[in-house]
């Protein structure tokens, strides 16, 4: 198939950056979002143009290092489907695809569509764990988990930290993401002795690295490669106000 | 395959980018000896409750202030007799008015005060929009509130203050109690004004349909199995307001509801 | 070159108890004065840095992604084998251990994988401490499932996504010490050099990827958690990053390098299906536990799959291996595969790849109840192919997965340079010449959590602690040899790209080093590498230049460094004159194709030592000898 590419070209986190145009022919419908990319860069280098900078790295939709923004849309149109599982048969010959990064202040692009998401990294150092040192574990069948709440859990800790959900959020919002990560804990109970606190210390983390609020716009949902649900939103909304109305401080 | 100006970036090093360290946050500091009350409501997910809460006030409020109004179908006595009671009771009615006006203020600004820090987290917007499944009413939220809220400006110029229309705001019925079915008749027969108020409570509508569903969601209440249940509710309620409230122009406007002889031309 | 295995004195069963009583222990507040480097974020190199800034340890930890989370241990599918026997199904440390040790084809050290066995449970346990969300059952105890090679249920899971899960428990831990400020993580800089002063690992040099800068980093002890070197093959499982680099510069930098010809080629990977694939996919082993994998019983077959009659098909694993039937070993399956296709049976795109068939399991259970078991699965699948596995076979053929060389350690998981650790997939232990399912994960958690912050302490306790710096003059020669190559890379200004050569590196090595290896075809790649090495260096193009963000030129490093390592690959590959594992030889297998070992004469590990740029290697042997276990001939018939 034959295609045209709009790509955000940006040489660092000062230059300015731009859209380029580039023509793209002979691609396999089979072949991966990434691949048409990979084809690109090769022909590229070969005419002594710069590649287009963009991350990934496992290529099997768990590690959540792509991202891209394909015709507005956080990982392309497929639903459920991160940018490397994405694959070419979804767009037509003769296509315009605009590939843009992730956008937003928390964000910082560092070269064409690679951007910076160490903030998830630090909000999550602000309390997404339990404080338990290595030995001295129980058991782990001392502890029966209903399997219902297992699976809760297991929904929430679905999230791979792409940040596709800040990406599709007008707001540049981080809500998913972090009530994700609030979700998986707060269902289990060897995350109960620090819920009150976890909550309220990684929604002021969230809040201290410039990500928007929620207007339960529910973009993120719809972006979200694991398909996590809002409900955990709700939640996070619900606990942090518990919270905060205990007087429990981060 | 060919580029247009898409010819890379030469060969000149760079300067680094910003980095970003690992360590404590900046602004935890500053806000370490607050109390925790106070910082947890000053936070972004804080100030959401605040929308929320005062959004679901001024939505009693609307609702109350509705039922009030719809007297009009009873008649200028029902109406006129509802708007002295509350007059005669100026303690209670100040007291409210300084309330609704705190709620609405603190609905607005904060509001308003989120919508800034929201577009400063997006500051490049996107070449390409795309949107999968927002809807109108969210995306328009500040919009449609501030037009609400000019509105609202207007509605008291025309109805409290006697600014605007305002041969209409000193008439007194037989009674001699404000006559507040003939100036609202009056004000309403202007095809100009009713359509303005029209326009005003599908804005309303339209603000309500996102916001009477979505503080549920902020005040941590909705879950797959109450979210389309709230979401019918706010859509309901987003009916009764504009059915309610657009239904005393038209009817004036239809010549359903008419001033008192000897009022109006 | 010093092999000695510093094994334990005493029964099997007490030797890692013995040990940890009679290692020296490091003063608590002396704890604090020691650095520790850890290169690499995943299970095994998260879970140490966690664990040893928990002990009090100063800890810097590198990773090349973004995000210590992004490691390649999260992409690990099927589950972590532990000796819990809450199935009760006779499950044992002892089985556990038989069953590696049996799995491995009588290459590991069997100290070393008693005491993996032995703290398997602990791993479960720790693991559900910090929330990781196993699948449970109703009665909210956990499940359990059996894995390829094993007849019992001892593989602990996360739907399919067991590695992520297991991963974040690390991350969350490792998060945990960074927001202590016990841990320094250092994000997108890679490992380029490893610091050997007075003897002594030192120090590391890295690259910022963002920046381009270099900078040395010095500590009392360096530990390399860099994974595996799949990625030679260029089309592997393995993440596009992963690369050999980090492990072959401590190779040329002293480190003996143990048994690089053992690799693992996992049996279900979606096919190949055309050139400008960049990277092959993993389909988890558990499907073999309701999959049935065949092949049409005539070659050359043009019917599709609902056409051809039971009659006509080879159920070839089942034939062949009764008892273990479609969940034989890794190593088994895959070149039964290989054979088949080899016949002309194979199916789907280049006759490379043969069905895995959930007809009869969907017939037995329902449609449901196998989306309940493997449904991302199938949606990945599904994804990929474009074809719906629960009406269509799925096609697979194996890839290249895991490896079970590495580099040598002893039982300390010490290198053969003092200082140097090297723990999970990048060192060479416990899986001799093939690893069982679902052991990988428990591997390199044991390595980062249970082992590492026992044996390291011992280390530190010989060493002085305190001020330790990177004025030492080798700090400075490292950092120069590191700027000269990345300059030299860039200024090639060749024609060809980085890819083109790796993409041949890894044809070479597939063809002549992969699934089957005969004399010939290793000596023809050990004649070829070189060429295709002196092409590189002289013919490469890489644009931009190296103080910036250039993801070519982090790629030109890696497939440099494949480009050196895979000719000692084949070189051990042509040494060790046996089959065993996941080494096939063709010249040693009986007349139905099946593995024969040569214990008299390879009962050992191979370790090579680095000579300089033009020297052949060294190839040096540390005996292997097993007196827990009866080597026999390995049969899963």
């Amino acid at each position: 198939m034959k295609l045209n590419l709009r790509i955000w070209r940006q040489k660092n986190a000062e230059d300015g950056g731009r859209m380029d145009n580039y023509e793209l022919e002979d691609i396999s419908a089979d072949a991966s979002f990434l691949e048409m990319l990979d084809v690109l860069n090769e022909s590229l280098i070969e005419r002594s143009e710069e590649p287009v900078a963009f991350d990934h790295d496992c290529r099997e939709g768990i590690c959540g290092t792509c991202s891209l923004v394909i015709n507005g849309v956080p990982h392309g149109p497929r639903r459920a489907t991160t940018t490397c599982q994405l694959h070419m048969r979804e767009f037509k010959d003769g296509d315009t695809i605009t590939i843009e990064p992730f956008r937003a202040a928390a964000f910082p692009v560092l070269r064409d569509l690679c951007v910076d998401r160490g903030a998830f990294d630090r909000i999550l150092q602000q309390g997404g764990f339990v404080s338990v040192n290595t030995g001295g574990a129980q058991d782990a069948n001392a502890l029966p988990i209903a399997k219902v709440e297992a699976d809760t859990a297991f929904d929430a800790a679905a999230c791979i930290g792409c940040g596709a959900c800040v990406a599709a959020c007008p707001n540049a919002a981080a809500m998913l993401f972090v009530a994700a990560k609030v979700g998986h804990l707060a269902h289990l109970p060897q995350g109960e002795p620090e819920r009150e606190q976890r909550v309220v210390s990684m929604v002021h983390a969230m809040d201290e690295e410039g990500f928007g609020s929620c207007r339960n716009y529910y973009e993120c949902e719809a972006a979200c490669p694991k398909e996590i649900s809002v409900d955990f939103i709700a939640e996070m909304n619900r606990g942090y106000r518990q919270s905060v109305s205990k007087g429990v401080s981060a | 395959m060919g580029s247009e100006g898409g010819d890379g970036y030469g060969l000149e090093p760079c300067s680094p980018p910003k980095v970003l360290p690992n360590r404590p946050l900046p602004g935890v500091e500053e806000t370490a000896g607050m109390n925790p009350l106070m910082r947890g409501m000053a936070s972004s997910l804080g100030s959401k409750l605040v929308v929320a809460l005062t959004g679901a006030g001024l939505i009693g409020f609307v609702i109350a202030h509705m039922a009030g109004n719809l007297q009009m179908f009873i008649g200028q006595d029902a109406v006129n007799a509802y708007a002295a009671q509350l007059k005669s009771m100026p303690e209670l009615l100040w007291v409210m008015r300084i309330g609704l006006i705190g709620v609405a203020a603190a609905h607005v600004v904060t509001a308003v005060r989120l919508a800034a820090s929201n577009k400063a987290a997006r500051p490049v917007a996107y070449h390409a929009a795309g949107s999968i499944q927002q809807t109108t009413s969210a995306r328009t939220m500040v919009l449609t509130g501030l037009l609400v809220l000019a509105f609202v400006v207007y509605h008291l110029a025309h109805f409290t203050w006697g600014l605007v229309h305002a041969d209409a705001f000193s008439l007194v019925d037989a009674q001699g109690r404000h006559d507040v079915f003939s100036m609202t008749v009056l004000g309403f027969q202007q095809p100009i004004v009713a359509g303005a108020y029209l326009l005003a409570m599908l804005l309303l509508a339209l603000h309500l349909l996102h916001g009477a569903a979505s503080l549920f969601q902020t005040w941590g209440v909705t879950n797959q199995a109450w979210a389309p249940l709230f979401k019918t509710a706010a859509k309901g309620l987003a009916w009764v307001i504009l059915i309610g409230n657009a239904s005393m122009p038209i009817a004036v406007q239809l010549g359903l509801i008419v001033p008192p002889a000897g009022v109006g031309s | 070159m010093n092999l000695d295995p510093n094994i334990p004195d005493g029964p099997i069963q007490d030797k890692w108890d013995l040990h940890r009583f009679q290692m020296k222990l490091v003063n608590p507040a002396n704890k604090r004065k020691f650095r520790v480097i850890i290169v690499g974020s995943g299970l095994a190199g998260g879970s140490a840095a966690a664990t040893l800034a928990e002990l009090g340890y100063d800890v810097d930890c590198f990773c090349y992604q973004d995000s210590a989370r992004r490691a390649h241990s999260i992409a690990a599918q099927g589950g972590i084998n532990a000796a819990k026997n809450y199935q009760n199904d006779g499950d044992s440390v002892w089985r556990l251990f038989y069953d590696t040790v049996k799995g491995g084809d009588f290459r590991s050290r069997e100290a070393n994988v008693y005491r993996l066995s032995q703290v398997s449970a602990n791993i479960i346990d720790q693991c559900v401490a910090q929330g990781v969300p196993f699948a449970r059952e109703y009665g909210g105890q956990l499940a359990n499932r059996s894995f390829g090679g094993a007849q019992v249920s001892r593989t602990f899971y996360a739907r399919g996504q067991t590695g992520q899960q297991l991963l974040l428990g690390c991350y969350a831990a490792l998060n945990r010490q960074i927001g202590l400020g016990k841990v320094r993580m250092h994000t997108r800089k890679e490992m380029l050099d490893v610091v050997v002063a007075d003897g002594n690992a030192r120090g590391i040099v890295t690259r910022d990827l963002v920046t381009g800068k270099i900078e040395s980093h010095a500590a009392h002890a360096v530990v390399l958690a860099t994974g595996g070197y799949a990625n030679v093959f260029f089309l592997s499982t393995n993440a596009m990053g992963c690369n050999v680099t980090a492990t072959w510069r401590a190779h040329k930098r002293g480190a003996g390098f143990a048994n690089p010809c053992y690799t693992q080629i996992h049996p279900t990977c979606i096919p190949v299906h055309g050139d400008f694939q960049s990277k092959l996919t993993l389909m988890s082993e558990s499907l073999r536990n309701d999959g049935r994998v065949w092949v049409p019983s005539k070659p050359g077959e043009t019917r599709g799959p609902a056409e051809i009659p039971d009659a006509e098909r080879d159920y070839y694993l089942e034939r062949k291996y009764p008892s273990f039937g479609n969940l034989a070993p890794r190593d088994i399956a895959s070149r039964s595969a290989k054979e088949a296709c080899d016949d002309g049976k194979g199916v789907g795109h280049g006759g490379r790849g043969v069905y895995l068939d959930f007809r009869d399991a969907i017939a037995r259970v329902g449609e449901d109840a196998v989306r309940e078991r493997y449904g991302n699965l199938f949606d990945m699948y599904e994804r990929i192919t474009d074809e719906n596995p629960y009406k269509v076979p799925m096609r697979i053929y194996p890839a290249p997965h895991y490896t079970m060389g590495g580099l040598w350690v002893d039982y300390n998981l010490q290198s053969t340079v003092p200082g140097l650790h090297v723990i999970g997939e990048a060192n060479f232990s416990d899986h001799g010449a093939n690893r069982l399912g679902a052991s990988a994960l428990m591997q390199g958690l044991a390595d980062g959590y249970f082992v590492l912050p026992y044996t390291i302490g011992h280390y530190f306790a010989t060493q002085k602690p305190g001020d330790i710096d990177t004025d030492h003059p080798d700090f400075k020669r490292v950092e120069a040899d590191v700027h000269a190559r990345l300059n030299k890379l860039i200024s090639i200004g060749g024609a060809r790209t980085v890819d083109h050569f790796h993409r041949e590196l890894g044809r070479l090595m597939w063809d002549k080093c992969g699934m089957a290896r005969n004399a010939a075809g290793l000596e023809e790649a050990l004649v070829r590498i070189p060429e295709l090495r002196e092409e590189f260096w002289s013919d490469v193009r890489i644009p931009g230049g190296d103080t910036e963000f250039n993801m070519e030129l982090e790629k030109a490093g890696r497939v440099a460094d494949f480009l050196e390592f895979g000719e000692t690959m084949c070189r051990d590959a042509l040494t060790r004159d046996e089959s065993c594992g996941g080494h096939f030889r063709e010249e040693h297998q009986t007349p139905d194709g099946e593995a024969v070992r040569d214990d008299a004469n390879f009962a050992h590990a191979a370790v090579w030592e680095h000579n300089g740029p033009d020297a052949e290697p060294t190839r040096h042997v540390e005996p292997l000898s097993y007196e827990n276990v009866e080597l026999a001939i390995r049969s899963y018939k």
